[in-house]
Parts: structure tokens; sequence; C-alpha cells
């Protein structure tokens, strides 16, 4: 089955062509079907494929299609590369975009059939890039798809392309991600020219012989590719506007895919950043230092996606610190479960937007009654995010940070604080918008019902999946061996788990650790719920509250050192550069052209005999030429 | 007779031609002129031919016969030529009452 990978992208560009071009004829419930249809079809063949990988014995198989570049020695085939990472993100990318496109179907339907279309190719569009970018066989189909998903994150943002804010927003997350491109692109070639390769066995093969300096170069580059789209620091500040395209695209592209695309990298060139420590210490206080970071800026939002917006940038970090410590197992399994809640409380406040048309927490509260099926599944995704037991995040953050202590204790106390402050925010939003009074105004309460069955349905599924999507990875602690995603990815970290030797860290510490950070985690979780039901907080953040609300003034700071002297330099260079210069030689020629020629136009005389004398004196020239030059 | 006199003819005759050509305005005075360059072409054509007949005579009995024949076409397009030029010039005459083709500069405007 493996052999037709190719089907898995090809669904989708169908889709994405179909209602692309015909999105003027179609009627919406022919784009669902086309939309939705695509996405599961390749969701079908994604478990085919995947049931073959399990079988033991089984090879990653490299599925060539053609030769997308040949120069001279330098040869990159487009080709497909089959096994248990990439099959696991696939199976990731489209269940959870199938739910997605599902859910859209009802939360874009006030559309226009025109608009309904577009939304679903770029939809579309997207899948396909994210399915490139994870079933590449060489870093060059990587960026296809890498770049590919860029381009789909700027048009969803930029979907309400009316409105000027949107637009801001979408040029923004374009320029970020660009900013960490430039760094994928020259690691890119500096891999050429080290391996004289792109394919990922070429390049891991040959790593081990590489010089030491040369890799890290090429890993922190890469890194800066991965901080660009994963929303890292310094690059996150666009993750949190990109807020402004609908609420499904938040929970496809910037929650659930996207953004797990830097992860995805590293953890495909494990290899290298096990032979390259600097870059993985890198890694991981990049990592450790943005998921405190954001979490801090979450405590004090008042906007339900922004809120999600920098737990999502927060718990990316949490990513990379398991990178970074070498827990790659880890950090894709939290990936998983990650795109499990986090798609979750997406859609979840997509459902209480669609019934309220409204984003601020403080106009919300007591939806606990009136919208009994979202507010159940928000609460079961709160739950798994805060790491509460057993719900899928409590596993997978409780191995990164494992992980983390038995590197450096310092990254776990950090890791930590940022789990009880994840638990104090979630648990915050979740008491403002559910519990309490509704103070919302009457005509809303009025209008307000529960979301219809294309919304509830992908909410209860991925709220099963929140519930049950960590039981694949139970900490050997408690049952010995029963980890089944360590053992289904093994042989994709094989090489660097003994490579690096990772310590483990004993059994009854362990135990204590997880006791500890649950602990942590129900402490965050009651403290808050309790605090915020009864009176939750209306007013404006003073003191130092006030500084967490704007975000750590991030954006004017990037704004005053970055965005404000390019401003000018473009202006100088418009002023003088520009239009002196460059302007000053285009007209110039111009100008001496036309000065030139009025003053030949006196040669035009009319006199037929200067004419004459003129041919005359041309034919005697002539005549020198050709005598001087046959000497 | 040495090809030298003929060649000093045919260049003394062109030059002729061509300071008439240049300094003189009448324009008919100009067509002779012009005549006078195409005939010392003429001239040179067949002295040359004459030449090569010579030169070559004993092994090739045809040489330099295609000088000779290619005069006579040279003939017929110059009186082509005339015609024209002649017909040109009696348009100019009617409609300038006058032959100088200082006139002509008026073509411009």
């Amino acid at each position: 089955m493996s052999k037709f990978v190719y089907l898995v992208p090809l669904f989708p560009l169908l889709g994405f062509l179909i209602n692309g071009l015909l999105r003027k004829n179609l009627t919406k419930s022919l784009i669902s079907i086309v939309g939705c249809g695509s996405v599961l079809a390749s969701l079908i063949v994604s478990v085919l494929i995947f049931s073959e990988t399990r079988q033991s014995g089984f090879q990653a198989v490299n599925v060539n299609l053609f030769n997308f570049i040949d120069a001279d020695r330098l040869h990159i085939p487009f080709a497909f590369q089959v096994d248990q990472l990439s099959i696991l993100f696939l199976l990731i990318i489209t269940g959870v975009g199938f739910l997605i496109h599902l859910y859209s179907t009802s939360y874009m339907h006030d559309e226009k059939d025109e608009h309904f279309a577009r939304y679903f190719s770029y939809l579309n569009l997207f899948v396909f890039s994210m399915i490139l970018l994870v079933l590449g066989s060489n870093f060059v189909i990587m960026f296809i798809g890498w770049e590919g998903v860029g381009l789909c994150s700027y048009l969803l943002i930029g979907f309400w392309f009316k409105t000027k804010e949107f637009d801001d927003a979408a040029t923004k997350a374009f320029v970020m991600n660009r900013i960490g491109d430039v760094g994928f692109l020259i690691a890119l070639f500096w891999m050429i020219s080290l391996f004289g390769s792109v394919n990922f066995s070429d390049v891991f093969g040959k790593a081990q012989a590489a010089p030491a300096s040369a890799l890290t170069g090429i890993t922190l580059l890469l890194l800066v590719g991965a901080t660009g789209k994963s929303a890292q620091i310094p690059l996150y500040t666009w993750l949190p506007d990109a807020m402004a395209g609908p609420t499904p695209v938040s929970a496809l592209i910037h929650a659930a895919t996207m953004v797990t695309a830097g992860i995805y990298m590293i953890a495909r060139s494990n290899i290298l950043y096990t032979l390259a420590p600097v870059s993985q210490s890198v890694v991981a206080i990049i990592g450790v230092t943005t998921a405190f970071f954001a979490a801090t800026i979450a405590i004090k939002q008042n906007d339900i996606k922004k809120v999600l917006a920098y737990s999502t940038v927060s718990q990316l970090g949490y990513m990379f610190l398991g990178l970074g410590v070498g827990a790659y197992t880890g950090a894709v399994f939290h990936v998983m479960t990650h795109a499990f809640f986090k798609a979750l409380l997406f859609l979840g406040a997509g459902s209480v937007i669609h019934a309220l048309h409204e984003q601020d927490i403080r106009k919300m509260g007591g939806l606990k009654r009136l919208l009994p099926t979202t507010h159940l599944t928000f609460l079961l995704g709160c739950l798994a995010i805060a790491g509460i037991p057993p719900f899928a995040g409590f596993f997978s953050k409780d191995e990164i940070l494992s992980a983390a202590y038995a590197r450096n204790p310092i990254y776990f106390v950090v890791g930590l604080i940022t789990a009880l402050m994840t638990a104090f925010y979630m648990f915050r939003l979740y008491a403002t918008a559910f519990q309490g009074n509704f103070r919302g105004t009457e005509d809303q309460r009025k209008h307000i019902q529960e979301s219809p069955s294309q919304i509830t349905i992908p909410l209860v599924i991925l709220a099963i999946l929140s519930c049950i999507g960590g039981f694949l990875g139970i900490p050997d602690v408690f049952v010995r061996d029963s980890h089944l995603l360590r053992n289904f990815l093994h042989p994709v970290f094989e090489h660097s788990e003994t490579l690096s030797q990772t310590v483990e860290v004993g059994g009854s510490r362990e135990l204590t650790l997880i006791g500890v950070s649950v602990l942590v985690a129900l402490v965050g979780v009651v403290y808050s719920w309790s605090r915020f039901s009864k009176n939750p907080e209306l007013g404006e953040p003073k003191g130092f509250g006030k500084v967490l609300a704007n975000k750590w003034y991030v954006d004017e700071l990037y704004d005053m050192i970055i965005v404000k002297p390019v401003n000018v330099l473009g202006k100088f260079f418009d002023s003088i550069f520009d239009r002196a210069i460059i302007d000053g030689i285009v007209n110039g020629v111009g100008r001496i052209v036309q000065y030139g020629s009025r003053q030949l136009r006196l040669l035009q005389s009319g006199q037929v005999g200067a004419y004459v004398l003129m041919m005359v004196l041309g034919i005697i020239i002539l005549f020198a030429i050709q005598i001087i030059l046959r000497k | 007779m040495p090809i030298n006199y003929y060649i000093f003819l045919a260049v003394a005759l062109f030059c002729i031609g061509v300071a008439g050509v240049l300094t003189r305005r009448n324009a008919i005075i100009i067509f002779m002129c012009i005549e006078l360059m195409l005939n010392a072409v003429n001239l040179l054509l067949v002295a040359f031919s004459k030449m090569h007949y010579k030169a070559l005579a004993a092994n090739q009995p045809d040489a330099g016969i295609n000088g000779q024949i290619f005069v006579f076409f040279i003939m017929v397009v110059a009186a082509a030529e005339v015609s024209v030029g002649l017909a040109i010039i009696v348009m100019m005459y009617r409609n300038t009452h006058s032959i100088d083709v200082n006139f002509l500069n008026r073509l411009k405007h």
C-alpha cells in the first residue's frame, strides 16, 4: 500500500483544483463534499499505509516520482518517504484536518458561495502542502511544503481581506515566516555543499563524518527556520495576530499542524542535532524560555482566541524543550496530544464565537447551561492541556518534563512553573467564560443556542481523543514496556538514542516528579476555578498585570527597534537612492537620447546636395576603412 | 593599350560626374552627371573584361564575355531609369516652374 502513497497528497490537490476553479458554479453542499471528501480519502489511504507500517520488520519505503532537479552531480528526486514518523504526522494532519473540514462546513456557512469555495480550496491546498512537507524524502521537498503551508497560512489569516487589520496580521505572519525561511534556505545550501545531497538518507548517513562546527551551523540555521514556523522566541509574535483568520483555520493551521512543522523538521533531523550538542542546548533554552514567557502573557489576555494562541506558543515551547533534551519521542507525542486538545479547544472557542459573535471572555460567563456540549468538551480539553491525569496532556508533558529533569533540573523547574501557569490561565479562561452568570446582552441571550451537529461531532471526537490519546505512551514506571508510541517510533530515533545514551530517571524519583507535576497542575486548576468562577476579573489590569496584558510590550519593542528603522531606511532609499539615483539614470538616458536626436535632426535639411555630399563622404570613408583593414 | 589608361579615364569621368552632382543645381545637369558616372563604370567593365579575355583566351575561348554582355544590361536599366527620372523632372517643373533641386527641400514640410 505504501507504493500508493502519492494518493495521499493527490486527493487534497484535486479538491483544491476543483473548488478553486469551479468556485462560481458549485453549490455549498457540493463544495463541502469535495472539500471534506478529499481529505477523508487521504485519511483512509493514510490509515491503510499505517496498518502496513505497524507490521514487524517494516522498512522505510522511498517512492520516487520523478527527477526534480538534475544538475551536474546534484540529483534531487521528487520522492516520498514513508516511515513511522511521516505516517504518524500524516494521520494527525488528515485525521484532525478532516474533522476541522467537517466543522468548517457549518462554521463558514454564512459566507457567499464563492468565498465558501475559496475557503475550502485554500484549506485543501494547505493540507496538500502539509502532506508534502512531512512526506518528502529530502529537504527540498520539505521546503516546498514548508513554503506552501506558509502561503496558505497567509491566505487564510487574511481570508476576510476587506478588514485592514486582518491583512496586516497576514502580512506580519508571512514576513516573520520568511525571516525563518532564509535560515532554512541557507542551511539547505550548506548541506548541498557539505554532503552533495539533500536526501535524508544521504545526509544522515554522512553526518557522523562531518565536522562538528559545520553541523552546529546547519542545525542552528535549521532552528532559525523552525522558530519562524513554530512561533518560538524571537519570531513568535505573528501567531497571536494570526487569530484574525477564521477559527477553524486557527485550529488546523495555527494549533494542530503547521506550527508543528518546525518540530517535525528537528525530529526528522534528530541525528544532526544529537551530533551537535550546542545546537541541542540552544533548542532547549529557546523552548523553555518561550514556554515560560508565552504562559505569562496568556495569564492576562481577555480574548478567548488570544489566550489559546499564547498557550499554543507555550506548548510549542514544551515540544522544543523535549527536542532539546533529546526526548524526541516525547516531543512528537506532545505534538500528537496537543493536536487533539488544542484543536478541540479552538473548535470549542469557535463554537462559542459562533453562538455569541463575541470573543471577549469578560462579556461571556455562564455558558455552562447555554452550550452544554461545547462546555463539556471544552472542559475536557482544559483538563488535558493542564496535565491532569489520565487525560492526554498529562502523559506527553510528563515525558518531556522527566527527560528535562534528567538533562538539567533547571529546565524541569521552569517547565513546572509553566505547567502551573498553564493550568491557571486555562481554568481562568474556562471559569470566566463558562461559570458564573451570563454577562452578555439580552439580545444575545435570546439567540444563543447549541451549535449544529457538524460542529459538535468533531468536538466530541476530539474530546474522546484528548481523553484516551495519552494511553499510547504510558510511562515505564507504571507499566513496563507499554509505551506504544516509543516502540512504534523506535526505528526513526534509534540512532540518536544509541549516540546520546539518554539517562533514565530512576523509578522512585520519576514517580516523585510525576507526583509533583500533577500536584502543581491541580493547585493551578483548583485555585483559578475557585477564584474566577464567582468573581471574574472584569476591569482593566493594573500594575504588573498591565505589562502582561500588553504582552511585555514585545510588539512595541519590535516596532521600535526593527519596524521603524526599516521604515526610515526604506523612506531614505525611496527618496535618495531610488528617486535620485536610479530614476536619475533612467530619466537621464532618456533625456540624452532626446537631446541627441534633436541635434541630429538638423542634418535632415531637405537639401538634396547635402544628402549627396554625405553619401559621397560615406562612400569615401568606407573605402578608406576597406583599404586600412586590408593592410 | 595598357589597362591603366582606361582606368584613369574612367576615374576622371567618374570624378567629373561626382563633382557635377555635388555642385550643380539644375536637375537635368545632375541627371547627366549621374549618367556620366554610370558610363565610367561601364567603361571599366568593358576594359577589364577585354583584359581577362587576353589573359585567358588560350585555354578558355569564352573568357571575359560576361562583362561585355553585362554592360548591355546596365545600359538597358539606365535607359529605364532615365525615363523615370525625366518623368520626375517633368512633374517637378509642372509644380514649381523650375528645375532647381533646391526647391525640392519644400518636400520636407
